[in-house]
């Protein structure tokens, strides 16, 4: 039941940075798909947009929504310092953050049950499992079912990425973050501003070091391996599973990172940081994410 | 909290509604976001509706004369498009956004500027999407709009898509953006912004469908971002998820799209069983038949719809086992079903019935929604669905769930809250002519076809065998009047909001009960800024 405070709850005036949200996502969206027309080699279409303006769009739009969210969150951080933001907001916000990341979670479990498709039921039926040998026969009879898939049924070959080495040494630095970010919220709450600060700084750092760690990774997968994008549907899905946790430890490491300077300034007490809560979940969110993907990907 | 007071003075200074432009651009209100929604979806419901009369004019007769067989395919695809994610969808966010804070007694939705978000980046998506078709049909070249079919499958819109289908996926990316934080907002406001002693099973039925619909929402629109992302990345960058020389699967791209489109269709169908759960009991002057029954009943709908997707793809060839357990779980998707139109009947059961259009709209849902649910029964026995699958039955079944299920239960919603919304009462006369025109002629467009579908003629053609001729003739008069019959619908909603008509009165409706009819008719551009206590 919802909780009753003496201010009322506080309902914004009307603003424009949606509409601006809406015109960056536009821009995005139409660069984007220009863009990739325009940089790739697809399909036997002639009839295709070969101009160079995608590109200039594309960023366009994202500068777009950079500047909206700056203006969007600037309003609230100042709604919320001037105590406009009531305990029944916080619970809205707190709320709405765990459904985003349920969204979220149901995303990569998408991504994750394709692979296991693929490696419990693709693979298996093309080398003639079941009631398929007339698949295997008639289609490549020479395909043999394995995981990782280093060999696929055309016949393109890559290596396995293995799990030790560099995928370890990221779980231990992401599992050390998700504890440096603990005790630097417990901080948080116990007013220790000092260790705040410290353990906060250690977080993005590691964070950083992960996403440097990870790019060696994919060098290491295209020049030596052979593991890109076009080996077949093991490396769709390393490049898929991995890339998109990239892109979420990313957006998570920028949070962090404001959250930081955010703290520099003050903006948080012990009662006040929703915030710093919500990019602490996201944090533990993509932690969470990468033990399956080191268990599910890499390992086994 | 000394700021705390500031504010209370500050906001009192505001009770007024913004005027011009900003109003709606910048809007943070509920109420006019929920309008935005409504008038959105009906011109996307009339963009759809002028592609399904060329499809309809195209299959008058058999050969082919009015668009060439590529643009058919254009017209098929988008009008499934624009009919599924502009039309319905928005249509029911604009009716949870305009009710439910009503309903609960909230100020407003829970996150007001979010909810502006949502509804605005939809004008854009679809400005991307009909680019396509307005390029295919007059640019240089004409080149092709997504012409796979609304479910696009892989390889058709992977290896043989045109290049429009870029566009498509992008503009795909930004609807799931909008129903997310859309769903995020309806299942915030439901769990923390009801009134004092609004417990959750005191809620308007229509506020529970609304929030199950919510959580699907966010569950599976992720899913279809997955799937459209994969199908980019296999159209640009290489990656064989859906092609089988690298090791992937095109039937891979079916279960995850059906994954998504199985609680898709239930999506669009559960509010509409709000409406009709908050319609029938106002004019059989009852209680609801079996409140506690409607929720937990809505509740499995929505978790049945997780394990059922298989049964749009018994054809492609699935281990016995697998094919089974799809039909047995869609079967069973009819006892909730049946729960429901069982306790519509049971509320009327002895109630003092009159038939209002909102009632009469309402009605016919029941009934016609049930005939789709009945051939849904028939479509989901897997050796039944053998003759059946991709044959005009399917689309007579759809459209009687969606058309004269979801469409039909929106009318009854827009008749049932104009009042509410204008201040004033929709048009009788227009009215009564929209529904009985719109009764009739929707069961001329799709009541034949199921008998077209049984005799084997496949959807997605732009020709047919000749002994199909007749039906197919009077399928198109169907349509065409169908389609003209909601001219009138455009008269009385343009009449309301001109405010021409009987003035209507804070309770309009004698046997109507919820928080939404206590506040004045049209509803003031704040309510509950304090709440209600519901007792």
């Amino acid at each position: 039941m919802a909780e009753h405070n003496s201010s009322k709850y506080y309902v914004p005036e009307s603003s424009p940075w949606p509409i601006l949200g809406s015109i960056g996502l536009f821009l995005i969206a139409i660069g984007a798909a220009n863009f990739i027309q325009q940089s790739t080699e697809f399909g036997q279409n002639t009839l295709r947009n070969t101009g160079d303006l995608g590109g200039w769009i594309l960023i366009t739009g994202v500068l777009v929504i950079i500047a909206t969210m700056f203006m969007w969150w600037r309003d609230t951080i100042r709604e919320s310092i001037t105590g406009l933001h009531n305990a029944q907001l916080g619970n809205s916000y707190r709320q709405g953050m765990i459904w985003f990341i349920f969204s979220e979670v149901m995303f990569f479990g998408i991504l994750f049950g394709a692979m296991f498709y693929a490696r419990w039921l693709i693979i298996p039926w093309l080398a003639g499992e079941g009631n398929n040998a007339m698949t295997h026969e008639l289609l490549w009879p020479d395909f043999q079912a394995m995981w990782p898939l280093t060999t696929t049924p055309d016949g393109r070959t890559t290596q396995a990425m293995g799990a030790w080495g560099l995928p370890a040494i990221n779980t231990a630095i992401l599992l050390a973050s998700s504890l440096t970010l603990t005790i630097a919220h417990h901080a948080l709450i116990t007013g220790e501003r000092g260790k705040l600060i410290l353990f906060q700084g250690i977080t993005v750092l590691l964070g950083m070091s992960f996403l440097f760690l990870q790019v060696e990774e994919y060098i290491h997968a295209y020049q030596d391996l052979g593991l890109t994008l076009e080996a077949g549907i093991y490396g769709s899905m390393f490049f898929f599973l991995t890339g998109f946790h990239g892109i979420h430890v990313t957006m998570g490491t920028i949070m962090l990172t404001i959250m930081f300077f955010r703290i520099l300034k003050g903006h948080f007490s012990k009662d006040n940081h929703f915030a710093y809560e919500a990019a602490a979940w996201y944090w533990h969110f993509v932690d969470v994410v990468w033990l399956f993907l080191y268990v599910c990907v890499y390992w086994l | 909290m000394t700021a705390v007071a500031a504010h209370t003075d500050h906001h009192d200074d505001h009770h007024h509604a913004p005027h011009g432009l900003k109003r709606w651009l910048f809007s943070t209100n509920h109420k006019d976001i929920g309008t935005l929604y409504l008038w959105f979806s009906f011109a996307m419901f009339m963009v759809g509706g002028l592609m399904a009369l060329v499809i309809r004019a195209e299959l008058m007769y058999p050969g082919l004369q009015v668009v060439d067989p590529e643009f058919f395919n254009q017209m098929t695809t988008v009008h499934g498009l624009v009919m599924v994610f502009g039309a319905v969808m928005p249509a029911t966010v604009g009716l949870a956004n305009w009710m439910i804070p009503l309903m609960i007694g909230a100020p407003d939705m829970a996150l007001p500027r979010m909810n502006n978000w949502s509804f605005w980046i939809l004008p854009f998506a679809f400005t991307i999407l009909i680019s396509a078709v307005l390029m295919s049909a007059f640019g240089e070249g004409n080149p092709s709009a997504p012409n796979f079919g609304w479910t696009f499958y892989a390889p058709l819109s992977t290896k043989y898509g045109p290049a429009s289908t870029d566009l498509f996926i992008l503009s795909v990316h930004m609807m799931g953006i909008s129903s997310i934080m859309g769903a995020i907002n309806v299942i915030v406001t439901v769990l923390n912004m009801r009134a004092p002693g609004m417990t959750m099973m005191k809620m308007p039925l229509f506020v529970w469908t609304w929030l199950i619909t919510a959580f699907l929402l966010v569950a599976v629109m992720p899913v279809l971002a997955g799937a459209v992302t994969m199908m980019l990345t296999d159209r640009h960058f290489g990656t064989s998820f859906f092609s089988a020389a690298g090791g992937g699967d095109p039937v891979l791209f079916q279960h995850i799209f059906w994954f998504f489109g199985h609680p898709e269709v239930y999506i669009m169908i559960l509010p509409s069983f709000g409406i009709v759960s908050a319609i029938i009991p106002t004019f059989a002057r009852k209680h609801l038949f079996g409140y506690a029954s409607m929720v937990y009943a809505t509740a499995s709908i929505a978790l049945l719809s997780f394990v059922v997707w298989a049964h749009h793809m018994f054809t492609v060839g699935m281990p016995l086992a697998g094919t089974l357990f799809f039909m047995y779980m869609t079967m069973l998707i009819s006892v909730p079903t049946g729960v429901k139109v069982f306790n519509w009947v049971a509320t009327m059961w002895r109630g003092s019935i009159t038939f209002e259009l909102p009632m009469k709209w309402a009605l016919a849902f029941v009934v016609l929604f049930t005939c789709g649910g009945l051939s849904g029964l028939m479509l989901a026995m897997t050796p039944v669905d053998f003759q059946y699958h991709d044959t005009y039955f399917v689309v007579a079944h759809f459209h009687y769930v969606l058309v004269s299920g979801a469409i039909f239960s929106i009318f009854a919603a827009a008749y049932y809250w104009l009042p509410k919304w204008s201040g004033v009462m929709p048009n009788t006369f227009l009215g009564e002519l929209h529904f009985w025109n719109s009764l009739l002629s929707v069961n001329l467009l799709f009541f034949p076809m199921h008998f077209v579908g049984l005799a084997g003629m496949p959807r997605r053609y732009a020709d047919y065998a000749l002994q199909f001729a007749d039906y197919n003739y009077w399928v198109s008069i169907g349509a065409f009047w169908f389609g003209l019959s909601q001219i009138l619908f455009v008269i009385v909603c343009v009449l309301c909001a001109m405010k021409k008509g009987q003035k209507a009165p804070a309770a309009p409706w004698e046997g109507a009960e919820g928080l939404e009819w206590t506040v004045p008719s049209p509803a003031p551009f704040h309510t509950f800024d304090t709440p209600p206590v519901v007792k």
